[in-house]
């Protein structure tokens, strides 16, 4: 594969030399683990929740489902477990390193900060090099800490929820990201507090072959609520990099928690992430989540409906392009009665991408009345792109009642033809098609992610015809 | 002296290797309305579609030279960009796309750098849509999605006074619209009418109470068998088809 082949049209394919201040040698080991937590010195009882979860990774086997193929290509031994950009986080923008500054600025933060957002927590490589939260923020007692600094500052909080919701014997992924660890954000909204302005979060990969493991962790207590967005991106490089992140959401009574995210990996990403939450009695737990890009992307955000009246909402869309695999889907289990959860999932498939959609949905036997909606639409740009599905459906009751309707259309050369018709060439006919597919998804975004988000599919359409 | 717009010579069209328009000639100045009627199938949807470019339909002989150049060499946005415009008669459904979304990304790709500003466009929207009728909640809907036959109609024509064409082709505009409706659509044709020409296909007369034409042409079997004036729409509303086919052969 040349690096034209790798590199295609993606947007943020570009790379700094590296500033590493310390870099691992690559490959894991019991002593890579505890190297990385002696170097954030960690408490004890994290050094022993790592060690453990090493252990599991290594005795767990690969998933015998999904594109088992791709899976089994990982080297873990080629990647780089921990590097260290810069000494610490900084609170002012002016102290980040230039050449990561740069990065950011191309990736229009903190531009989009001082615009509208509550805070914002920048990561580069394994690390978080800027972190800022708005005071008046602070001052209603919102704690928003980049993971690393959360644990020093509320150990006794992390102590508690760490592994709750996704502890590291889930999956062997979930397992790898428990040892080695880095970075990520910590979020806590005290009780009826509300977070009017969304807080950010942005990840990327800079190095080659490097891993990157954030852990996020955000507890909203009872009746509060909160808006999370992510952002990914990671250069292009013609070896592949690994992102193995897990995100934990406690929703407790009468909570809101939205969470939306936008990835844009390059195409030689693996991209392994376990997203859950637990919503307690009356409780939202909503994931928005945009798929572009990457290698293979497997993916389920759940939602775990513990309490009475609790609610789940997970919307995605997934586009896979050349040589990609976007395995996504969504899972919430009814453990209550009178719980609801509606699931809508788009994907579209070009130059041979293969999108599918894998969901779980399990409402069990002493969980009465609830209802759940599941819609999931595919779009295949041509003959030989292709999408499926795997839903997965366990009702343990007859009170219950489930809905569920799946589509895979075409575009059709009517349609084209009367968009052109009105002056749009081939690829902006197509590009218009596509983002009004995904409409319903980008209607939820924040305006600059949803205008970002649609610029990017203008882009991967151009010359997508002939 | 005649300002020509269109200009057909001798047009054969296949769809699928079967020959739909079998020799046609026509010539269209400007300020001129033409009306075509005739039967379905009798290949008046055609002529519209080769004009805008539909892919399905072959040109094997004949030209068609429009403001002096060969369309034939054109792509269909080229087309709609130097001027073209065709009032479909099924517009397609385009799910996501809000009708105000699309309306400002179409005059942009036409119109280019003569585009009106974000201001000019909004102003210059209201304006038609009041004039056609027409709520502002149209805008927020989707394009052509969940529309009556109706409502379909009234945003073709609603583009159409837009994109201010230079060649005007209505496919069958009158199907689902009702009197009222025609009226208004009617009145946009002719306040465009002074700078571009206008080809009318339809099935039945009514529309020609409103869209006056100075030529009208009655086809059959994919070519004119018969042209005249606006009396000819009239006869063959009373008369129908039947005493224009061919005995034998006819050549126009």
């Amino acid at each position: 594969m040349t690096q034209d082949d790798v590199i295609g049209d993606y947007k943020y394919g570009f790379h700094d030399s590296e500033t590493a201040t310390i870099r691992f040698d690559k490959g894991l080991s019991e002593q890579v683990v505890r190297d990385i937590s002696a170097l954030k010195d960690e408490p004890e009882w994290m050094t022993d929740i790592r060690l453990k979860a090493y252990k599991h990774f290594i005795e767990r086997p690969m998933p015998d489902w999904g594109n088992t193929g791709m899976l089994k290509s990982i080297d873990f031994d080629a990647v780089t477990y921990f590097l260290r950009s810069s000494e610490g986080t900084e609170g002012d923008w002016d102290d980040v390193p230039e050449e990561i500054k740069r990065t950011f600025d191309r990736l229009g933060i903190p531009e989009a900060e001082q615009k509208w957002l509550g805070g914002v927590t920048a990561q580069y490589e394994s690390e978080a090099v800027y972190h800022s939260i708005r005071e008046d923020l602070t001052s209603q007692g919102v704690l928003f800490f980049d993971m690393d600094s959360g644990l020093k500052e509320h150990p006794e909080i992390i102590k508690k929820y760490f592994g709750a919701v996704v502890p590291y014997s889930d999956n062997k992924f979930a397992a790898l990201n428990t040892a080695v660890w880095s970075g990520g954000s910590f979020i806590y909204v005290p009780k009826d507090v509300h977070v009017t302005m969304p807080v950010q979060a942005y990840f990327r990969i800079n190095a080659k072959n490097m891993g990157q493991f954030e852990r996020t962790l955000i507890i909203a207590d009872e009746g509060s609520s909160i808006h999370y967005v992510e952002g990914c991106t990671a250069p292009t490089y013609a070896t592949e990099s690994l992102h193995s992140a897990v995100v934990e959401l406690i929703a407790l009574p009468g909570a809101k928690i939205r969470y939306s995210t936008v990835q844009n990996w390059s195409a030689n990403v693996y991209n392994l992430v376990t997203k859950r939450g637990i919503a307690h009695e009356d409780a939202v737990i909503e994931w928005v989540d945009g798929n572009i890009g990457s290698k293979l992307t497997m993916k389920y955000p759940a939602v775990i409906l513990k309490g009475e009246g609790a609610h789940a909402e997970v919307i995605s869309v997934a586009y896979a392009g050349k040589g990609q695999h976007q395995d996504a889907g969504a899972k919430v289990h009814h453990l209550a009665s009178n719980t609801t959860s509606n699931i809508l999932s788009k994907s579209i498939s070009k130059y041979g991408g293969r999108s599918s959609y894998r969901g779980l949905l399990k409402v069990s036997p002493k969980a009465k009345n609830c209802r759940s909606k599941v819609v999931c639409d595919a779009l295949l740009l041509d003959e030989d792109s292709q999408s499926d599905t795997y839903p997965t459906m366990e009702i343990g009751n007859a009170s219950s009642d489930l809905e569920h309707e799946a589509s895979v259309s075409k575009i059709s050369d009517d349609q084209l033809f009367y968009l052109m018709s009105r002056g749009h060439s081939e690829d902006e006919a197509m590009a218009m098609i596509v983002n009004g597919f995904f409409e319903p998804f980008t209607r939820e975004l924040p305006m600059e992610y949803a205008v970002e988000l649609n610029r990017l599919l203008e882009i991967e359409m151009e010359g997508s015809i002939g | 002296m005649a300002d020509i717009v269109l200009e057909i010579n001798d047009l054969h069209v296949s769809v699928d290797d079967v020959e739909i328009i079998q020799g046609l000639n026509i010539t269209i100045n400007k300020g001129e309305i033409h009306a075509i009627m005739g039967r379905n199938g009798s290949g008046k949807s055609t002529l519209a579609n080769v004009l805008m470019g539909h892919p399905d339909y072959k040109v094997t002989s004949g030209s068609i030279i429009y403001q002096g150049n060969s369309l034939l060499e054109m792509e269909v946005y080229e087309r709609a960009r130097s001027g073209i415009f065709l009032s479909f008669q099924y517009p397609s459904v385009i799910p996501g796309v809000q009708v105000g979304t699309f309306l400002r990304k179409s005059i942009n790709s036409i119109k280019g750098e003569h585009a009106p500003s974000a201001r000019e466009f909004r102003k210059l929207l209201s304006e038609k849509m009041v004039m056609l009728d027409m709520n502002k909640s149209f805008l927020s809907r989707y394009v052509n999605d969940g529309f009556s036959g109706g409502e379909k109609k009234r945003l073709e024509i609603l583009q159409l006074l837009l994109l201010e064409p230079s060649l005007i082709i209505l496919d069958e505009t009158d199907s689902g619209l009702d009197i009222d409706a025609l009226r208004v659509v009617s009145e946009g044709i002719n306040s465009v009418l002074e700078y571009s020409a206008c080809l009318v296909i339809t099935h039945y007369q009514r529309l020609l109470d409103y869209v006056k034409p100075d030529h009208v042409h009655a086809m059959i079997g994919g070519c004119f068998v018969k042209s005249g004036g606006p009396e000819l729409a009239h006869k063959l509303e009373a008369n129908g088809y039947d005493w224009l086919e061919p005995k034998t052969e006819v050549k126009t």
